[in-house]
């Protein structure tokens, strides 16, 4: 387990530099540029050409993304060019706020998905279980964002349940985190139904029976340990697009965290920011997708990791 | 004989359907036998006959919808379990009445120990507490002939081989020292040699801890191994319900004797095997007359017409065959024409 582990963080290494190498080609593809946006309007030719020198933007790409790399291997994301702070505080000043929010989302999703799939499954065909399908098939459908506004206009606007937007308290992130969640728990109640439905059809669950053992210990005790495995898969996906989500979901919310970073970093073609910030959301996603394949081998010892 | 023993469990018209989109299938179609305490019962038949039905009934494990046990009786020390509650239920399952399966393989759970599954069957009839029930576990393991059952009772199903499994399976259904084990084809899956194995174990324990056993099987060499009395069945119906031995020297049933032609012999020089002709008929669209009719070579209009009791013959076996009643006149001129 130990040797697996190492290996496999060694194996990120060329993993995020592939990632820098993208976001550094795409950020290069953008129109405008950054020493423009940072002189301001009217700023004279000279002045954008020494701001181009300052931040070494007149060097050819593959020089910049080699001195990008180096200075990522001693720590060092670099400075905003906005705010000329370290690209590191940034994010760090932003990221527990995030990290909040995908912590909430991702227990809706699974919590109420695994629910959900769970109560169809052991009710299938019932009335049930077809709402609940319904609900998933619409929960799947519904845009973030739509949905954000929805929830903000029924229990922020007349109800007056919620804040409206911000973080700071547990009220804060109630509404953030069904919106975010609810995707990811459709999805995840769909593949919990079905991999429920296909283990209780296992001969070990008639054996199950066979000892007299109560239906709820049969489900919860005998059927879901074996059935997880599938849903492990999809919750560990489901974390990748939660973090995309986020950005939507801060932006409705007003939440200041990493994703409304990157996205006005992007706005202001600040590249540093916006390296800095992928980086650590891949460096955050990869590690979740070790924890996933760590959990498989804790649910199923018959999976070998090496 | 019967008659003198204690009948532990008593099965009076058995009849279990599935009610599925193509029609009813009348899977157990009045099923009759009893077993004494002690003594090793034969369920035996082709695939498809109900025999297995019949047994995940005694249990009431049938999966409803679309099954559902429609008719009869299961007495058991008395009581019908068919009346009884699933609370009920569930204290004799696994505790006074126990299986073993045929699929080894499949039957026990992958993501727990052995060990942790015989436990768990203590825990909720025995009230033991984790330490001791898993100390009985490991008790067990030893008793089936597991060697290091310490170190056993810590793996999991996929470290045993398929043999080692069944004994995991046995010991778990004999855990609790159950009345009656019913016992699903539990060699069909296992090498030859391993087969003689568990059944030698079941034969040990049966003698040392009294229960009955309903062996359900479709090899004759088990029944020959293992049984007392033998219940042969033929789509849904017991045909003959007889000794082993009757079984074996004097078979009277069409279909039993039919089984019997099919065996291997070591004695006679067979080119082929004989075969009975024809198939199972549909348990959708069962004939009307006796079920065997269409397959059976002395069939007269009669059989196809009605069909049989299931009549007590003159050495104590019984027997569903128009052959053995009054009603048939050219039994033994057809019987010595076919051969019989």
């Amino acid at each position: 387990m130990f040797v697996y582990i190492v290996r496999r963080l060694l194996q990120m290494i060329p993993v995020l530099l592939g990632v820098i190498l993208v976001v550094f080609l795409i950020m290069q593809m953008v129109p405008g540029d950054p020493a423009v946006l940072l002189a301001g309007e009217g700023a004279s030719a000279e002045t954008i050409a020494k701001i181009r020198t300052q931040l070494g933007l007149d060097q050819p790409v593959m020089v910049q993304y080699f001195h990008y790399v180096t200075d990522v291997m001693t720590g060092d994301l670099g400075t905003s060019l906005r705010s000329n702070l370290p690209v590191f505080d940034e994010i760090m000043a932003r990221l527990p706020a995030t990290i909040e929010l995908a912590i909430a989302s991702i227990f809706v999703t699974v919590v109420l998905g695994m629910v959900a799939g769970i109560i169809s499954a052991t009710k299938q065909y019932s009335a049930a279980d077809i709402t609940i399908m319904i609900v998933a098939l619409l929960g799947v459908s519904l845009p973030s964002f739509w949905l954000g506004l929805s929830l903000i206009y029924y229990f922020s606007v007349k109800l007056q349940w919620f804040p409206v937007a911000g973080w700071g308290t547990w009220k804060h992130m109630v509404l953030p985190a069904i919106t975010l969640g609810t995707a990811g728990a459709a999805i995840v109640a769909r593949m919990t139904r079905s991999s429920m439905l296909d283990v209780v059809r296992q001969d070990y669950i008639r054996t199950a029976r066979a000892k007299g053992l109560r239906e709820q210990v049969i489900v919860y005790k005998h059927a879901l340990k074996n059935a997880l495995i599938p849903i492990i898969t999809v919750v560990g996906l489901q974390f990748g697009f939660l973090l995309g989500g986020t950005v939507l979901v801060e932006s409705v919310f007003a939440i200041n965290g990493l994703g409304r970073l990157i996205v006005d970093a992007i706005r202001m073609r600040d590249l540093p920011v916006v390296q800095g910030g992928v980086l650590i959301a891949s460096v955050i996603f990869v590690f979740v997708n070790l924890l996933v394949d760590v959990l498989y081998r804790y649910f199923n010892k018959r999976i070998d990791l090496n | 004989m019967p008659g003198q023993q204690e009948k532990i469990l008593d099965v009076r018209n058995l009849q279990t359907h599935f009610f599925t989109d193509d029609g009813v299938s009348k899977a157990v179609d009045g099923v009759d036998f009893s077993l004494n305490k002690g003594e090793t019962l034969g369920l035996v038949g082709e695939s498809g006959c109900g025999k297995s039905i019949t047994s995940l009934s005694i249990l009431r494990l049938i999966a409803s919808p679309p099954g559902k046990i429609v008719g009869g009786e299961i007495l058991f020390k008395g009581q019908d379990l068919i009346a009884k509650s699933e609370a009920e239920m569930r204290k004799i399952r696994g505790n006074e009445i126990s299986m073993i399966f045929q699929e080894p393989m499949t039957s026990l759970n992958p993501v727990y120990t052995v060990g942790e599954q015989i436990a768990e069957v203590l825990r909720l009839h025995q009230n033991m507490g984790r330490k001791e029930a898993w100390e009985k576990a490991v008790d067990m393991l030893r008793l089936v002939g597991i060697p290091s059952p310490e170190k056993r009772a810590t793996q999991e199903p996929h470290e045993l081989s398929g043999g080692m499994r069944q004994r995991v399976m046995i010991a778990m259904a004999l855990a609790c020292r159950p009345e009656i084990l019913i016992a699903d084809e539990p060699t069909t899956a296992l090498d030859v040699t391993i087969q003689a194995q568990i059944l030698e174990l079941m034969k040990k324990l049966q003698a040392e801890m009294g229960m009955s056993i309903i062996m359900i099987t479709h090899d004759l060499g088990v029944v020959a191994e293992t049984c007392d009395r033998v219940a042969v069945m033929y789509a849904g119906k017991v045909v003959e319900y007889t000794t082993a031995k009757n079984l074996f020297e004097n078979p009277k049933h069409p279909y039993t004797i039919g089984l019997m032609n099919s065996l291997p012999r070591l004695d006679e020089d067979v080119e082929e095997l004989v075969a009975i002709k024809g198939n199972v008929p549909s348990p959708f669209n069962m004939p009307t007359g006796c079920r065997f009719a269409p397959r059976c070579p002395h069939a007269t209009e009669l059989c196809h017409s009605k069909l049989p009791e299931l009549l007590t013959s003159d050495d104590g076996s019984k027997v569903r065959c128009w052959m053995y009643t009054p009603e048939w006149d050219g039994a033994s001129k057809t019987a010595t024409e076919m051969g019989v």
